[in-house]
């Protein structure tokens, strides 16, 4: 499947980085010849430089034999441009443009169906839901839903003094008084699938698949306390503060947000009347402290700086606000920030990636595909929802009798509404939904690609 | 710098070669030649070997692939095709000096076609099918055809960027389709279908067939080999001409064919590289055919000569149907002056480069206006696209190292004490991947009189023009062995 993808910024190379690697072929648009040369070098990819709303850099770039476009230049007018205008050539395209201005959310929905646009993303706006899920139930790092919000996984820092530490992950279940199953452990910055003899340490971040109703007993037994969050401390009045503060106000939660520029504030100010908003330096500590972030149940930093990010929520984390969120534009240093006490991770860009390597699938293959794709582990492993059909080998045989790839792993199996973490006894039925975990280079398309062949 | 990387790409050019030597070995039992037949064998097995021992040595090689590397991994490949290509020669007794078995099959990997034998048409049937086959080879590259046929981890391809631009002339290297495999499948086919279309037009001519198949590959990889002592003089006027539009052919930009194949006629005509190609060539015939009137019977005949011998030198070829040396002084300044354009980037020919002097005029001439207007600002551009300053500064460094090779080259083997024009000659027919030069080693003669050291020289500068210098040039620097 050919794609074209317009703008070679961090969502761009990100996309490219993915897309390139799952056997697709890639098309990059770019205005910048440097970007460009230091992208193509890296991937086994083409580049194109021009202007992408125009009909010569796009005929250039193949567009009337592509399958998709994903416009992400930096400016929303120009990805819409670019996708009207890629459509006109070729009416079979499918077209995705990223629009985060908030000033067009109202109208997204309308925009989406009078311009031939087949989705648009907003990396912001699905970043604050995420944040605003991960605050509903604090102590989790991270949570990704399945089956149709039934199963999740959820991502937990194994911190010195846990429960957790140095036990075998044999007696997991005895720990933590449920069943769950760990899926991933990201240890020093690579992914391991681990097996039943695998000892946690402290510092490991863990991925573990747990039923939706199971998760406060998780909490509860690894002594991570909880309580409802009441008050959230923001810092940065960027799109994502602003989506974000909407939000939590609108469930009732009082907002403080703290923003540099003054006439950002005024207009903060006006767009969200309910909200507190200072005009002031978030890294200064008296501000902070005479602003309360003491009181505070949860604090997110969402700056555009990733340093001032790490440096307000590690002060955070000193002053004992329960939860801390820390916003990330780029993520290939987090194994750096593994050692840091900064909470959760947000990266706007990765979850935006992660929708659209979604819709690709879905689209190279119409049936049996996944339902849904989540890559956990900071991209070094993937969680999948895949449908068992009557095309599944293996239907009714016990997990222990099947030969599944290396570092593939079948975390849990729906079967009629009920979730079942399954042993070496469990099997799968036609009908059911299985969640997938992958690590390492493995890429899967269907579900019968997890067997070793 | 990854070496084992390094190491396991030369591997696997080893196998490439021992499997591309397999035909010959085929001809040389069906002949029952049975020294070739030997000699054939034991490089195949050794290259086997050796390649195979590299190959299973550097598993898990780390996957740290810089320009660097590229560069490093192409120049060595090249000179180990020649250590290994050159031994079936020297084996079998054909060519008793090994370095002179290794100017041979150098002359034949980089398309050179300068010859130290005398007379070839003593060589075995297997033998001269090899020394043939090395140019088809190495017209588009063999670290190119690897890319083609290879599939790996797909999570490291970006890498062959770096391969593809250090074995690929021209001054911008850049892919045909997203993936470099599709990329180097779209130029093997395009040169293969040229290579058999070729074949056939000679068939028809009633060539038999392994001269047309020998013929066809020194045309197709503008190398030059002929298979007989006279080049193509011997054949019929027909197939003379066959050679003349094939040579011109295989001369142009590999791109343009594969925009004709997407029906972008437009775009191909408007190229203003062809067009400085077709212009070069023309002009300089109409200029040699005025300068030669008289010379042969009819007009007829000098056009064919003449346009047999501007596309055999342009193209870097090197087949000759008469001996050029023998024409007047401004009609043979023509033919060296084309040896230094020599013919399109991206095409399979040496040289200069005609879109490289493109850029470099077009910066001369601007360099020449801002002497005029010193505060003016311009932008090269070519075919209405601007140059990045870049590529500009790089193809002007081009021409330094191009100069400084051929004065460094041309002093080194005047040790020999040749004359000026002989030697001038040589350095530009070798570094431009021609092969007959003038004088001594004009269409009729070779290179043999040469002293071993002369010959080692000149080996280096057909890899350099080859691979367009900087390959080879990075392996003399100190930098490249160091740590980084």
């Amino acid at each position: 499947m050919k794609i074209i993808i317009a703008g070679d910024g961090k969502v761009g190379s990100m996309l490219t980085r993915q897309l390139s690697a799952e056997g697709y072929d890639i098309t990059l648009i770019d205005a910048n010849p440097k970007v460009l040369e230091s992208t193509e070098e890296m991937y086994d990819i083409m580049a194109v430089q021009g202007n992408c709303a125009t009909m010569e850099v796009l005929e250039q770039a193949g567009v009337r034999d592509s399958d998709l476009l994903i416009a992400a230049t930096s400016a929303d007018e120009i990805n819409l441009l670019c996708c009207l205008t890629a459509h006109s050539m070729n009416k079979k395209l499918h077209t995705i443009a990223r629009i985060r201005n908030p000033e067009y959310t109202d109208q997204i929905m309308k925009m989406r169906d009078t311009f031939p646009l087949s989705m648009t993303i907003n990396p912001e706006k699905q970043a604050a839901i995420e944040i605003e899920r991960l605050l509903k139930y604090p102590g989790f790092l991270k949570r990704d839903t399945f089956a149709k919000g039934r199963v999740e996984i959820v991502e937990l820092r194994v911190d010195a003094g846990s429960p957790l530490c140095d036990h075998s992950l044999a007696d997991l279940d005895s720990v933590v008084g449920c069943k769950v199953l760990v899926c991933a452990v990201l240890r020093d910055g690579s992914a391991v699938a681990p097996d039943g003899n695998y000892t946690l340490l402290a510092g490991d971040r863990i991925f573990v698949t747990a039923p939706t109703d199971t998760l406060q007993t998780l909490l509860k037994n690894l002594n991570i306390i909880t309580h409802k969050v009441k008050r959230v401390m923001l810092c940065g009045g960027g799109r994502l503060s602003y989506y974000l503060a909407k939000q939590l106000e609108k469930s009732g939660i009082s907002v403080r947000l703290i923003e540099q520029d003054y006439d950002r504030c005024v207009h903060l100010a006006n767009l969200l009347p309910g909200v507190t908003v200072i005009h002031g330096d978030a890294s200064d500590e008296r501000l902070l402290e005479s602003e309360g972030m003491e009181d505070c149940d949860a604090l997110v930093t969402m700056t555009g700086l990733d340093e001032l990010n790490m440096v307000i929520s590690l002060q955070g984390t000193i002053r004992h606000v329960p939860q801390v969120i820390t916003k990330l534009g780029r993520v290939d240093n987090s194994h750096i920030l593994d050692r840091l006490p900064i909470g959760s991770t947000i990266s706007p860009k990765q979850l935006c990636c992660n929708t659209i390597v979604r819709y690709v699938r879905a689209l190279r293959n119409q049936t049996g595909a996944a339902q849904t794709v989540h890559t956990i582990a900071d991209g070094h492993a993937e969680a999948l929802e895949f449908r068992v059909d009557e095309g599944t080998k293996h239907i009714g045989e016990p997990l222990k009798q099947l030969h599944l790839k290396k570092n593939v792993l079948l975390v849990c199996i729906t079967h009629k509404g009920n979730q079942e973490i399954p042993g070496g006894e469990s099997f799968y039925e036609k009908g059911d939904t299985v969640i997938i975990v992958t690590s390492g280079d493995v890429v899967i398309y269907q579900l019968n690609d997890i067997f070793e062949a | 710098m990854n070496n084992k990387m390094i190491a396991k790409f030369i591997g696997k050019i080893l196998m490439v070669e021992a499997a591309f030597m397999l035909p010959a070995y085929a001809i040389s039992l069906y002949k029952h030649e049975e020294i070739a037949a030997r000699a054939f064998l034991v490089t195949i097995l050794l290259t086997m070997l050796a390649g195979g021992i590299l190959v299973t040595a550097t598993r898990g090689a780390k996957k740290g692939f810089h320009a660097k590397e590229g560069m490093v991994c192409v120049g060595i490949s090249w000179i180990v095709l020649g250590l290994f290509g050159a031994l079936p020669f020297f084996l079998s007794g054909a060519i008793p000096h090994y370095v002179d078995a290794l100017f041979e099959i150098v002359s034949g990997f980089t398309t050179t076609g300068a010859s130290i034998l005398p007379e070839v048409e003593s060589l075995s049937m297997s033998l001269l099918y090899w020394r043939s086959f090395s140019h088809w080879l190495g017209g588009m590259g063999v670290l190119v055809f690897l890319l083609a046929v290879s599939s790996g981890d797909e999570r490291s391809k970006g890498f062959t960027m770096h391969i593809l631009r250090a074995e690929s002339p021209g001054p911008k290297v850049g892919k045909l389709v997203p993936r470099m495999k599709q990329t180097a499948e779209i130029l093997y086919i395009l040169y293969m279908i040229l290579t058999v279309l070729n074949i056939i037009f000679l068939l028809a001519g009633g060539m038999p067939l392994f001269d047309s198949i020998c013929t066809a590959f020194g045309t197709a990889g503008t190398g030059g080999f002929g298979i007989k002592n006279d080049s193509i003089a011997g054949y019929s006027p027909y197939l003379q001409n066959v050679c003349t539009v094939f040579m011109l052919l295989f001369g142009v930009n590999f791109s343009c064919y594969y925009m004709l194949m997407l029906r972008q006629v437009k775009s191909v005509f408007k190229d203003e590289e062809l067009r400085m190609y077709v212009g070069v060539v023309l002009g300089s015939i109409v200029l040699i055919v005025l300068n030669l009137r008289g010379y042969y019977a009819t007009i007829g005949e000098t056009i064919r000569h003449v346009a047999f011998q501007v596309a055999s030198i342009v193209t870097t070829t090197g087949f000759a149907t008469t001996d050029f040396d023998l024409w007047p002084t401004f009609s043979k300044t023509i033919l060296l002056c084309l040896m230094l354009v020599g013919a399109c980037a991206g095409s399979t020919g040496g040289g200069f480069k005609c879109g490289r002097a493109l850029l470099v005029f077009k910066g001369l001439r601007r360099s020449v206006r801002q002497i005029v207007h010193p505060g003016k600002v311009e932008v090269v551009r070519v075919n209405g696209r601007a140059i990045e300053e870049k590529v500009l500064e790089n193809a002007n460094a081009y021409l330094a190292a191009y100069a400084l090779i051929i004065v460094a080259s041309f002093l080194l083997i005047s040790v020999d004490g040749y004359s000026v024009t002989t030697n001038l000659s040589a350095v530009l027919a070798c570094f431009n991947n021609i092969g007959p030069g003038l004088e001594m080693v004009g269409p009729t003669c070779n290179y043999s009189a040469f002293s071993v050291f002369s010959k080692l020289v000149l080996i280096m500068d057909m890899l350099a023009g080859r691979l367009e210098i900087f390959p080879i040039l990075i392996l003399f620097s100190r930098t490249t062995w160091g740590k980084r």
